[in-house]
């Protein structure tokens, strides 16, 4: 019940069922990340990846079935009450409601279908519900911070939540964390993993943040601004803003295929 | 169509809030053909202090060397099957502990056969993107593993869990970040 029809499938299927043994031993690749498009690990500004990021240089793993394959998730992951983070147990949280949705795509424009994106964010005051966090703002009883949702068959994801507030942090003099919201999201295989930080237009703090300044390259950095979205505003209720992700895509070069 | 992969972004410290859904500290439902192991680790900075707000991934084959389980709802219980998956946060100390079944061989590049592993995927706050990395087995033949042989010799051991005297089915395995121990990790 919990399983897709291609796994179900490929359990009537054992006769076919492949062995390791006769399985390719060429798989398709994931396409490799364009130059200065992905931050570097070390990144001084950023005072937290001094004594975290690794020193020795990255030893580059070919894809193996290992890379290229990653789990399922069952149709009843995800509650869909999870989409909405506006309200705990009947109650309303305070701040400004919005509507966040958008597609996941992979490189090739597929839409990716049926996977998990998870989310999570601080309060309208620009305080998280975590332990750690002691920023002298205050929690919202009705607000969580925590989200998700399954893409449809066009990779479509929306949720309905409050708009973060922007909050201090200690990386420097003054720092402050633009608004934002985290996304993480699987996708099909071990290499198409992403986790990200969703940003909003014409927020002020935005130059002056090291973590969304990591990236080099100026395009990718600013495609992790959302666009404020007048077709999907729910009128009298939640403006409403548009994030597409886009998760690594199989190479384009031929494979060669054995057995 | 031609699209740029999305632009990593930290975890940051306070990822338990979105994604504590799917830990789990047990990868393998009572029942799960295979032999059963428990590794437990520490993640350890550049100048060897625990890191308590770091997140680990697992993603393995099952005993047979086959990918490709199916992530449950977690209260979903007793339909819960092994599905490769596993998501489990640093304690305060920054120790990790799981249990799971030993994957069998898969196969690598070039009708090699890999050994059994883990892949690992690692993320915590001041990581921008995380970082990929495997544990091999002890008393695997790991020399011939296609992926072992692409690392000097003399890292190799970071990439290897080694076995409790006393208890041979717990496994241990630390993961430095910098230093002379640093673990290898990958580029992919």
């Amino acid at each position: 019940m919990n399983q897709n029809p291609d796994h179900d499938e490929l359990d009537e299927d054992s006769a076919n069922r492949v062995t390791p043994e006769a399985r390719p031993s060429q798989v398709a690749s994931y396409r490799r990340h364009y130059p200065g498009t992905q931050p570097e690990y070390l990144h001084p500004l950023y005072v937290s990846s001094i004594e975290r990021a690794p020193r020795q240089p990255l030893i580059k793993l070919p894809h193996t079935l290992t890379e290229v394959t990653g789990p399922a998730f069952a149709p009843t992951l995800v509650n869909p009450k999870t989409a909405d983070l506006t309200r705990q147990n009947g109650r309303e949280a305070i701040g400004e409601r919005i509507t966040v949705s958008g597609r996941v795509l992979d490189e090739n424009g597929k839409p990716v279908c049926n996977t998990l994106v998870e989310v999570w964010q601080a309060n309208a005051c620009g305080r998280y519900m975590h332990k750690r966090d002691q920023h002298d703002a205050p929690l919202d009883p009705n607000f969580t911070g925590q989200g998700r949702v399954m893409t449809d068959s066009l990779g479509a994801y929306k949720f309905l939540t409050i708009k973060p507030g922007a909050y201090p942090w200690r990386n420097h003099y003054n720092a402050w964390r633009p608004a934002h919201i985290h996304f993480s999201l699987l996708g099909p295989a071990f290499v198409t993993r992403l986790v990200t930080q969703m940003y909003f237009p014409g927020d002020p703090l935005l130059p002056f943040d090291p973590i969304f300044n990591c990236t080099a390259d100026d395009k990718a950095r600013n495609r992790l601004i959302s666009q404020f979205d007048w077709e999907t505003v729910i009128p009298e209720h939640a403006l409403a803003y548009k994030f597409d992700i886009i998760l690594r895509g199989r190479d384009q070069t031929p494979f060669e295929v054995q057995g | 169509m031609s699209l740029q992969a999305t632009t990593w972004q930290t975890v940051g410290p306070y990822f338990r809030i979105g994604l504590e859904y799917l830990n789990t500290t047990e990868l393998a439902p009572a029942g799960t053909p295979g032999e059963p192991v428990t590794v437990v680790g520490k993640v350890l900075d550049g100048n060897g202090k625990p890191i308590s707000d770091a997140l680990i991934e697992i993603w393995q084959a099952d005993a047979s060397g086959e990918y490709g389980g199916i992530v449950s709802n977690p209260a979903d219980g007793a339909a819960t099957a092994f599905s490769g998956f596993g998501r489990i946060p640093t304690d305060d100390d920054g120790r990790f502990s799981f249990s799971t079944i030993k994957p069998g061989p898969v196969a690598g590049p070039a009708g090699t056969m890999q050994s059994p592993h883990l892949a690992i995927r690692l993320m915590m706050r001041g990581l921008l993107r995380g970082l990929t990395t495997r544990m091999y087995f002890p008393s695997e033949a790991v020399d011939s593993d296609p992926i072992l042989e692409l690392v000097p010799a003399t890292r190799r051991a970071t990439l290897m869990a080694t076995v409790t005297p006393g208890s041979p089915s717990t496994l241990q395995w630390n993961i430095e970040m910098q230093g002379e121990r640093e673990t290898v990790f990958f580029d992919c």
